[in-house]
């Protein structure tokens, strides 16, 4: 081979080889952290079972309140490289884009589990509110979702007991 | 200051009512967050300094609201909203806002 062909290979491999590098280890680690924050959301969720998170303002009648107070957390979350490349795909065809679908929902549950932590004394978190806003596109990119922050709020109540 | 975001605080009585107070902060991230942030955003996940950044900003500016209450003389604010919006690129602003009450027992 030619010493030009050597380094037109090596600006290839450079070129194509990066991206791909950064899709596969965006599946690879991408995934794996996920599965990861799926299974501790679940863990954490059937630990908290008993101290319910409700969008209703209603209070228990029969029992009189010790203490409320204004709870509120958020998290800030973005999609791997590779998911990132698939929502773009899926933005030609149209449907269902599930990388988004799972980023959101874990990001929701978290938030609200966040919540129930701050005070785990209360007895019921009611008046929950939850919020999405996409606070950045990530590099300066006008095209995806960027960085979105799911904000969860809500009155905790501590009966008396 | 008891802080809520039901239309009143449970358990007690509003007696009086001060109208609106709000708080806002407009942050931005620095340029050490965006790097780390970058390199997550390969891997995708929480990008736990914008949470933390988001966090601090959302309890200064509720600082402020509790402020403007503590001067209008009440001692609760009911119905709290929270609203984020990016304002531009790469800064956010945090807005909250309620409305003043004073509550008896």
């Amino acid at each position: 081979m030619e010493p030009e062909d050597v380094i037109g290979l090596v600006f290839a491999a450079l070129i194509y080889g990066i991206p791909v590098f950064l899709a596969v280890m965006g599946f690879v680690v991408g995934g794996m952290l996920e599965s990861a924050h799926f299974k501790s959301i679940k863990a954490r969720e059937a630990g908290l079972s008993h101290y319910p998170a409700v969008p209703t303002p209603s209070l228990d009648p029969g029992r009189s309140v010790a203490h409320t107070e204004l709870v509120a957390a958020s998290v800030v979350v973005s999609l791997d490289y590779f998911k990132r490349i698939l929502a773009s795909f899926r933005n030609i065809f149209g449907g269902r884009v599930r990388s988004y679908e799972s980023l959101l929902d874990r990001a929701k549950r978290e938030a609200i589990l966040r919540l129930k932590e701050q005070s785990p004394e209360a007895h019921i978190i009611v008046n929950l509110r939850v919020n999405t806003s996409q606070i950045s596109s990530t590099q300066g990119r006008k095209k995806g979702l960027g960085a979105v922050e799911v904000l969860a709020a809500g009155t905790a109540v501590q009966y008396r007991s | 200051m008891i802080l809520s975001n039901t239309e009143n605080i449970p358990g007690r009585q509003i007696q009086e009512h001060y109208g609106l107070v709000s708080g806002n902060t407009v942050r931005a991230k620095n340029v050490g967050r965006d790097i780390a942030a970058g390199f997550k955003n390969l891997v995708g996940g929480e990008l736990k300094g914008y949470t933390e950044l988001l966090e601090d900003a959302r309890k200064e500016s509720t600082n402020r609201m509790i402020e403007q209450a503590e001067a209008l003389g009440a001692n609760a604010i009911v119905n709290i909203r929270f609203s984020t919006s990016a304002v531009a690129q790469g800064a956010a602003e945090l807005y909250v806002y309620g409305t003043a009450v004073k509550v008896g027992l």
